[in-house]
């Protein structure tokens, strides 16, 4: 029953690229097309990076609530980026090549993410509410330390800051690209590889020891690639607070399996579906220039509130 | 056979395991009993390597606990724990099928789907095999569970409590289907259990525990009688023989 | 106690007097009329502001925490604080030429309406569950803030709603912070009812059963928070975290008798945003840090630590 759906869904998924590339394009198609294929490989990688991180983490935190971004590690991104550029100083890091510049930020993050959520879900992983305060404060709390930093870095330096922080859908050149379409294609796969393995880990810390799994190890593995993931789709658009949790909520209404075969395809086509189906309607149809992550938070945002709410009380 | 030996261990600070030398007999079943806090369930789990070791060491037959590869380990030794909140969305088939994980790691073969329909079978749950998790009641849900544990096909099989959320009737049925695990499937089981009378009509060996220490071990018969009853658990019931079972009078 | 933090309180006021980026010394006080201007117009007003703003908006978290009856809340970061800058936006948005008085007045009217929402959702949430409305809340002025960011993303006024969400008090000057001088006669107001707060704190129930006019009270409480709130934000923009974490550090040094703890929380909080204020100033000398994130850090690491430190009851 579903991988029929994921077929549904697929197909959707080509029907929004073809509206994407083709609706209400005039002049030159060759340059059209190249023009809007950019931005569209661009919204596919952050749409199933996006996804995918969140399946990973709701796996190892054993929630369906807490999402990297809820968590904060959007916001340390950022964090990791301004300290980077404020230990460097910013002429340093502008020579760097902007490969360089990306790569070194994603190990920084990783090794941030490994300390800080990685002691944090070994300590308190079964208090939901606890771990997501948490988090909203951690995202609170990296943010006020960016913004304190960013004062005290030069305003110059600052200035190299905000241009590299995040591109945006509009400006996205080739060789981060390539780079990021790599990173995720071997995160993906890494993940597809991983699928039994987080099958079991999804029963709970006792029931996988008890089938031969190591709980430390598996989520040791899934944080790192979480840390690749978001990397990559934060520095390609920014932090996309709700992405995640909207999508995976949605996927799981659709395909209600536990299965990673089936939920990994599932997230990441709802996840493109909604990017570049909503970016089509909002670009081509509506004519509007709102931007697509503010209308995708707040719906995101929404269905945290309902989720929130609606949990029965353990 | 497992092997215990010099085992201490303490959590929280506090001391909860102390000098326990104990050697458990292939075959049969072996119940711990004692007190809340007397350490039956801690026990279990280092057995079990749900949690580390401290000091002391554990053999489940040639495999030492906390040296051996946890895979060949899920081959030999199955637990069933206290609490297990089981992906809700999972049917009882998928579930019983995980049983099968340390075997098959992902990928099914013919062998292994026959062994969970032959787990399904044992414990009366084909009828309930594409029913989801969450539709079953406390009882089924548990009869799930040890099947998975059943499917596992581990010499040994823990289990921590399994009578908790059972009626009289799941509980005697889930204590002869174990009997019968023993006996005809020539399976070691350990359990930990609460009320004495199922440990007394059941199981062919006794382990009784208080405060972190081993008192009693041995048969049935000898271990449950009025002054175990006193030293261990501090209450003055007496003990009936009624045919060949000693039955507690609560 | 109280009088360590008192001469503790004066002694980083007469520092806050003198840093500052133009250099002002004891001894040019008495012989240049500049320095004595200087310290009128500028650093008095600043520090008074300062010590009124950060004593009042522990208060009013103290007296937040008792009407929610959970100890993880305050008017900031759940709604009020956001729904009064919502009331300046929109006065800016509609009547551009007001006068202070009317943004005050709907700022207050606002974060009162943002302050009943959140009381409301509250209610409806299980009280076995205190973490849960700390989260609610924290969400719930997340989505009020997001909601200014985008009308003034659209109306173009992105700049001056980062100024009100980001407090801070480098343009407190003499006569441009004097509705401060309301916002503590508020805040002592409400010392007088601490007792009637406290019993509130204890549940619909007791107060009834104690002869107290339950509603009534609430009221009260939510009108001395909106305005002190409002007022703050008016005058100096939103100051994260104080009405959250100094009432929960008083309690857990001095106890819970609001009566007698109600004035060190003033002073804890006074002193706190004062210290942060002061290193705004000195740490990137001459550039100033906006106090509002200086405490966003501080405020932060507090409340992680008041949420994973030594236990304590949350409700």
């Amino acid at each position: 029953m579903y991988p029929k759906r994921l077929w549904w869904l697929l197909a959707l998924l080509g029907l929004c690229i073809a509206l994407y590339l083709g609706l209400g394009a005039r002049g030159n198609w060759g340059f059209v097309l190249s023009f809007r294929a950019n931005k569209l490989i661009a919204l596919l990688l952050v749409a199933v990076s996006v996804s995918t991180a969140t399946v990973l983490f709701q796996t190892i935190t054993r929630n369906h609530i807490l999402t990297p971004s809820v968590m904060g590690f959007d916001a340390l991104y950022l964090l990791t980026l301004t300290v980077l550029i404020f230990v460097l100083g910013g002429q340093t890091f502008t020579q760097l090549p902007e490969i360089a510049q990306f790569l070194v930020n994603s190990l920084l993050l990783m090794g941030a993410a490994l300390a800080l959520f990685g002691t944090l879900l070994r300590r308190g992983g079964h208090d939901l509410f606890r771990m997501i305060l948490t988090g909203i404060i951690f995202a609170g709390l990296f943010r006020s330390v960016s913004s304190f930093l960013q004062r005290v870095i030069d305003p110059n330096e600052f200035m190299v800051l905000q241009a590299n922080a995040f591109a945006r859908f509009g400006r996205v050149d080739t060789p981060l690209l390539t780079l990021a379409a790599l990173l995720t294609g071997g995160a993906l796969i890494a993940a597809w590889r991983m699928r039994h393995r987080l099958d079991v880990l999804s029963l709970g810390d006792e029931s996988a020891v008890n089938l031969g799994e190591d709980p430390k190890r598996g989520m040791f593995q899934v944080l790192v690639l979480v840390s690749i993931l978001v990397s990559v789709s934060t520095a390609l658009v920014g932090p996309m607070a709700f992405l995640g949790l909207l999508v995976v909520s949605v996927a799981r209404q659709i395909t209600p399996v536990m299965f990673h075969s089936i939920m990994l395809p599932s997230a990441g086509l709802v996840s493109a579906i909604t990017l570049v189906g909503g970016q089509m309607v909002l670009e081509r149809a509506l004519r509007s220039s709102t931007p697509l992550v503010v209308i995708v938070d707040v719906l995101g945002g929404l269905v945290f509130l309902i989720l929130l709410l609606r949990r029965k009380p353990r | 056979m497992i092997t215990i030996r010099d085992l201490n261990h303490d959590r929280d600070g506090k001391p909860t395991l102390r000098e326990i030398d104990l050697t458990l007999q292939s075959g049969g079943i072996t119940a711990l009993i004692g007190p809340n806090g007397a350490g039956k369930s801690t026990l279990l789990s280092l057995i079990a390597r749900l949690i580390p070791l401290q000091h002391g060491q554990i053999m489940v037959d040639d495999l030492q606990i906390g040296a051996c590869a946890n895979d060949a380990l899920a081959r030999r030794l199955a637990i069933l724990p206290q609490t297990s909140d089981a992906a809700p969305l999972l049917t009882v088939r998928e579930l019983v099928s995980f049983g099968r994980y340390p075997y098959h790691k992902g990928r099914p073969s013919a062998e292994d789907r026959e062994r969970v329909e032959a787990a399904l079978a044992t414990f009366d749950l084909a009828p309930l095999a594409e029913r989801r998790l969450d539709t079953l009641s406390g009882g089924q849900r548990q009869r799930a569970q040890v099947a998975m544990t059943f499917a596992q096909e581990t010499d040994y099989i823990l289990l921590d409590e399994p009578l908790n959320n059972l009626d009289i009737a799941a509980s005697r049925g889930l204590m002869h289907t174990l009997q019968d695990l023993a006996r005809t499937h020539d399976r070691t089981i350990v359990i930990v259990l609460h009320d004495i009378n199922y440990a007394a009509a059941y199981a062919d060996q006794i382990v009784a525990m208080k405060d972190g220490r081993i008192t009693h071990h041995g048969a049935a018969r000898e271990v449950v009688t009025d002054a175990m009853l006193s030293e261990v658990y501090g209450t003055s019931a007496r003990v009936h023989r009624i045919g060949d079972t000693v039955v507690v009078a609560v | 106690m109280a009088l360590a933090l008192a001469c503790l309180l004066v002694v980083l006021s007469v520092a806050s007097l003198f840093v500052g980026v133009i250099d002002l010394s004891w001894a040019a006080l008495w012989s240049d009329p500049a320095a004595l201007e200087l310290l009128v117009v500028s650093r008095a007003p600043r520090t008074i502001a300062v010590v009124i703003s950060g004593g009042a908006l522990a208060v009013s978290g103290a007296i937040m925490q008792m009407l929610v009856r959970n100890r993880f809340v305050e008017p900031m970061t759940a709604g009020t604080g956001q729904g009064a800058a919502l009331g300046i936006l929109l006065v800016t948005l509609f009547a551009p030429g007001a006068s202070i008085f009317v943004k005050m007045v709907l700022a207050s009217l606002t974060a009162l309406a943002a302050g009943a929402g959140f009381l409301a959702i509250v209610q409806r949430l299980p009280p076995t569950q205190p973490l849960l409305v700390a989260l609610v809340g924290l969400i719930y002025g997340g989505i009020l803030g997001a909601a200014v960011t985008f009308i003034a993303y659209q109306a173009d006024l992105l700049q001056y709603v980062e100024i009100w969400m980001n407090g801070e008090f480098s343009g407190v000057l003499q006569g441009r912070y004097e509705l401060l001088w309301l916002v503590a006669l508020v805040a002592a107001l409400t010392y007088l009812a601490a007792d009637q707060f406290a019993i509130i704190g204890m549940g619909r129930t007791a107060s009834i059963n104690l002869g107290l006019n339950y509603g009534q009270t609430m009221v009260l409480g939510l009108l001395a928070i909106s305005i002190v709130t409002a007022l703050t934000v008016v005058t100096v923009g939103l100051i994260p975290f104080v009405g959250l974490v100094v009432p929960n550090i008083v309690a857990r040094l001095a106890g819970d008798n609001l009566r007698r703890s109600l004035p060190l929380t003033a002073m804890t909080g006074a002193g706190l945003v004062l210290l942060c204020d002061i290193l705004g100033r000195l740490i990137r000398y001459p550039y100033e840090i906006p106090v509002g994130t200086v405490f966003g850090v501080v405020g932060a690491l507090l409340f992680l630590w008041l949420l994973h430190g030594p236990k304590r009851h949350v409700s």
